[in-house]
């Protein structure tokens, strides 16, 4: 019995076993490490959970086990206990990688029917109505 | 009371079913031709940042920004021992090396005896090799990933990238990239 389920175990390795590469570098100093002052790491945390990783690109930096996010996580969590405003990283990466990297959108000349369509919206939405019970008053 | 008015006449009637059909063309076009998952760097067009690397290799010296800006085009090429697809590129790269590109390397958290392994392997085309233990060279020219390459011009200009692995079909075109940095 114990052979068959080593054996299972084995397969179930066996087929687990990564199919990317990966580098055998430790990870960096503070990707997985805290900074000591509560209040920096938050603004940390903060930035780290609206900035995309680039290898698993759904994910959050602050979700990913991916070693760039590791590395990019102890970078702004360094660049933050140096003083640097959270916002002014954001905009360091978005210089380098577009807005694509930034999960807080912007409105840009690109972006903006995505805000003005809701307000579009309500306002026809209002029209119609304004329509509809006005006719169904005079009926 | 007169009889009820139609509410909508004419073409207005089918105005919500040509939204909805609008929306699912849509949906499909997303489907069948989802977007690139490459992120191209922004920084084209732009100087290279300034930094300096360490030597990642025995025998081969480091890399600095200083030594893009010599004069004439390069590549920097980005890569690691661990990247698949940077040991598919190798025989482009030796080829590109022998045409008289120069070729500075960026190995990316890479570990010396990893790395020599790899060159010995694969052939080392290149003229420089600067280790990026933490991926901060790589993040400051916003390259998303390995194997990446630039083509620098000779006052340190980024002027084309080329994401993922070269392969024979792409070597014309980093010789044409590098002949117009050239002007």
């Amino acid at each position: 019995m114990m052979r068959l389920l080593l054996a299972l175990f084995a397969v179930l390795f066996a087929l687990t076993a990564p199919l990317a590469a990966e580098d055998t570098m430790p990870p960096a100093p503070y990707a997985y490490r805290q900074l000591d002052d509560p209040a920096l790491e938050a603004k940390a945390q903060t930035l780290m959970q609206t900035i995309r990783c680039l290898t698993c690109q759904s994910q959050s930096i602050a979700d990913s086990d991916a070693s760039m996010a590791g590395d990019l996580r102890s970078q702004i969590r360094e660049r933050i206990a140096a003083g640097e405003q959270p916002e002014a990283i954001r905009t360091w990466l978005v210089q380098r990688y577009g807005d694509y990297i930034s999960y807080t959108p912007r409105v840009t000349s690109l972006t903006w029917p995505l805000f003005a369509a809701p307000l579009a919206i309500l306002l026809m939405a209002g029209l119609l109505l304004r329509k509809r019970f006005g006719r169904s008053g005079t009926a | 009371m007169t009889a009820p008015v139609p509410r909508s006449a004419g073409w207005t009637r089918w105005l919500p079913l040509a939204l909805f059909a609008l929306f699912v063309a849509l949906v499909a076009w997303g489907l069948y031709f989802p977007a690139g998952k490459d992120v191209p760097s922004r920084l084209v067009g732009q100087p290279l940042p300034e930094f300096s690397l360490p030597p990642a290799a025995d025998g081969k010296p480091g890399l600095a920004r200083a030594d893009l800006a010599v004069g004439r085009p390069k590549l920097l090429n980005v890569f690691a021992s661990w990247c698949i697809p940077c040991a598919a590129e190798a025989p482009q790269l030796a080829q590109l090396a022998a045409a008289g590109v120069e070729i500075e390397g960026v190995a990316v958290r890479d570990q010396k005896p990893d790395l020599a392994a790899f060159l010995a392997r694969y052939g080392n085309p290149y003229s420089r090799i600067g280790a990026d233990e933490r991926s901060t060279v790589q993040l400051a020219i916003g390259s998303s990933g390995v194997p990446e390459t630039f083509v620098i011009d000779g006052k340190g200009v980024i002027r084309h990238q080329h994401i993922g692995d070269i392969t024979a079909d792409d070597v014309p075109e980093i010789l044409a990239k590098l002949r117009e940095a050239s002007q």
